[in-house]
């Protein structure tokens, strides 16, 4: 990267900042002050006159409460790993194309189109006790009684897999099919087998892309709402974190502690990313990804 | 791995979905060789030099080497060396982990791999560029260590797959000498694609001409800028003047005399033309000569049209009473409308089949 003029004004400043000026209001206006607002309100419970951290306290010592967290991580950690790890599966295999991918695209990515609830109905009414799933299972005579699938954790799980794994996928495979094929070939015809190929040249390679992948997934995963309501068990099992704040906010109707539970989740959310940033730095060594590109 | 092979022989047909890209392309190679594959682009000599490494396959045909059918193999299996022409180093490895890369696999022990690497990296003439990373190179020196990645392996046959593209005119020319450097030294089979009439000319002992998937004329490199099978071949070696003439007379071989824009032409040619026949007639620009007595065979009177200036030389189109244009390059500077007499050296004009269908000869 060109440094020379780093220290010296340049012409350009101005008309950055007037063309930077539009994104910039709009986050300001849209994302800064609702989320400063959003701490200023949690910092003023509404039985206390003045700031105070109580809702922080109420939250963290009252054990309904806190161990949301504990679920939240449980539903999140599993399914991202499971998302990506069915994404690198098959973008990887995917790579240099295959055939009717079209078609076999067409069919991943359609889940995203259809919009959380319907796919919640859909999984509620397939998966369900009375559904195809079980009825066919039944049917055949591998099971003697229905699988609980729907209205517990599992439900969730496979709501959160059909929504975020399309888009982990075709986030994944544009990221492995940028990679140029000669450097797989290269090192086939230096002798590696295609799992030494993946293991020792295309992982390290695609790493930056999972990693990317894993952090939006997870945050995703931890921020989950409807489906938790419509495929689990809002109240037990799969009462999680965002649950939680809006018990508080419409059904309390508490919303300095609503907002305190949202500053805590969107601290969780924060501290994984920072988490997989890091690693993804001691990856990364050679950061020069562009190279051997056409 | 045994060091060389004695020969490979191949025969080659590919098609991907209706467009074929190989038509029964085949070649029989002799160890120590260096073979060039040369051609326009979509030609098929990329899709050839990958089936022979193994990283595609062929619709049909087969690859032999000393004996012994390896079509079957995978390409890690096949002990070839492979130069890519986007270097295809390992961005996430220092130089020495990508030179490393093959003796890694081999479970070669750590101080062998070091002296390995070391004396790659000496031969390629980078000696102490270990730490770096791909990304800190030049391309020369890219394609350098993609080189010794490959060599350091003793492969038994080396494919060369346009390495000196990607590579400015200068570092170019710097690249074929080191690749000719480190062939003469090692004395590797070689196997090298290109669409560089100089390069081929160059490097090869042989060079196969290639057009549409199939080969056109295969030979050493100065039977094939001497004396081209047809019209396409010609072209690509650099001959730019083409007439299209008719045979009137048949001298002592190779000698023939031909009408061609109402001129005479006196030549030369390879193949057998019967009286009447039609030809092509051909001469490179710098085989035309400015200046002749008049009455003379091949010196015709003409008038410059355009004169490019290329430093040493000038690049001329000298328009001929005929009518017809050609080009001339000469050191005797010239002026536009200018009236000169143009001289074609008789041993210089050659004659090729007037059909396209010229084939091998």
């Amino acid at each position: 990267m060109k440094r020379e003029r780093a220290g010296e004004p340049s012409e350009l400043d101005l008309l950055a900042m007037v063309c930077l000026a539009p994104s910039l209001l709009y986050v300001l206006v849209m994302f800064v002050y609702p989320f400063l607002y959003g701490i200023y309100v949690s910092l003023r419970p509404m039985k206390l006159d003045g700031f105070s951290l109580a809702n922080y306290i109420a939250f963290f010592t009252d054990e309904y409460q806190y161990k949301t967290v504990g679920i939240t991580f449980r539903l999140a950690v599993p399914n991202t790993l499971v998302v990506v790890a069915a994404s690198l599966l098959f973008a990887y295999n995917m790579r240099r194309g295959v055939w009717l991918e079209r078609t076999i695209t067409t069919i991943l990515v359609l889940p995203i189109s259809l919009g959380v609830i319907l796919l919640s109905q859909g999984i509620l009414g397939f998966y369900g006790g009375k559904g195809w799933f079980n009825q066919i299972l039944l049917g055949i005579g591998l099971l003697d009684e229905p699988l609980v699938l729907t209205h517990n954790f599992t439900g969730v799980m496979l709501s959160l897999f059909m929504q975020q794994f399309p888009f982990c996928f075709l986030m994944l495979l544009g990221y492995i099919s940028g990679i140029d094929p000669s450097i797989e070939n290269s090192a086939r015809t230096l002798g590696a087998n295609p799992w030494t190929v993946f293991r020792r040249v295309m992982l390290p390679l695609i790493a930056p892309g999972l990693a990317i992948a894993f952090a939006l997934v997870f945050v995703m995963s931890f921020a989950t709402f409807p489906s938790a309501i419509l495929l689990g068990q809002p109240t037990g099992a799969t009462r999680t974190i965002a649950i939680a704040a809006y018990a508080q906010a419409f059904e309390q109707f508490d919303m300095p502690y609503a907002s305190a539970i949202a500053v805590i989740m969107g601290l969780f959310q924060l501290g994984a990313l920072l988490v997989i940033i890091l690693l993804r730095k001691r990856m990364v060594t050679a950061a020069t990804m562009g190279v051997g590109k056409r | 791995m045994k060091d060389t092979i004695e020969s490979l022989r191949f025969r080659l047909t590919k098609r991907f979905g209706t467009k074929t890209v190989l038509r029964d392309f085949a070649l029989e190679i002799r160890g120590k060789q260096f073979v060039t594959f040369l051609g326009p682009s979509g030609c098929g000599k990329s899709t050839a030099l990958n089936i022979i490494a193994g990283l595609i396959p062929a619709t049909d045909g087969e690859v032999w080497i000393d004996g012994e059918r390896i079509d079957g193999l995978p390409p890690e299996k096949r002990g070839f060396g492979m130069v890519f022409q986007n270097y295809a180093l390992f961005p996430h490895m220092t130089v020495f982990g990508n030179i490393a890369f093959g003796l890694q696999l081999q479970r070669r022990p750590a101080d062998e791999i070091r002296r390995r690497v070391r004396e790659m990296l000496e031969l390629v003439q980078l000696p102490g560029f270990e730490d770096r990373y791909p990304g800190q190179l030049s391309g020369g020196q890219q394609q350098r260590i993609a080189i010794a990645r490959a060599l350091v392996l003793h492969p038994r046959l080396m494919l060369l797959d346009e390495p000196l593209s990607n590579l400015d005119a200068k570092l170019r020319i710097e690249m074929r000498a080191e690749i000719k450097r480190i062939h003469a030294n090692l004395g590797l089979t070689s196997i090298y694609v290109t669409h560089d009439q100089v390069e081929a000319l160059s490097l090869s002992d042989w060079v196969v001409v290639m057009r549409d998937g199939v080969l056109i004329q295969a030979g050493p490199p100065q039977e094939i800028h001497d004396q081209p099978a047809n019209v396409f071949v010609a072209d690509f070696m650099g001959f730019r003047n083409f007439f299209p003439a008719r045979i009137t007379a048949i001298g002592r071989e190779p000698a023939v005399e031909a009408a061609a824009n109402g001129m005479t032409l006196c030549g030369r040619t390879r193949h057998r033309f019967a009286a009447g026949a039609a030809a092509v007639a051909a001469i490179r620009p710098d085989d035309v000569v400015i200046g002749g007595e008049e009455g003379r065979p091949n010196t015709f009177p003409g008038t410059v049209d355009i004169v490019e200036y290329l430093g040493r030389e000038d690049e001329a189109i000298v328009r001929l009473e005929s009518g017809a244009r050609l080009w001339v390059r000469t050191e005797a500077r010239v002026k536009p409308g200018e009236a000169v007499r143009i001289t074609l050296a008789p041993d210089r004009v050659i004659f090729l089949p007037a059909d396209e269908a010229g084939g091998t000869a």
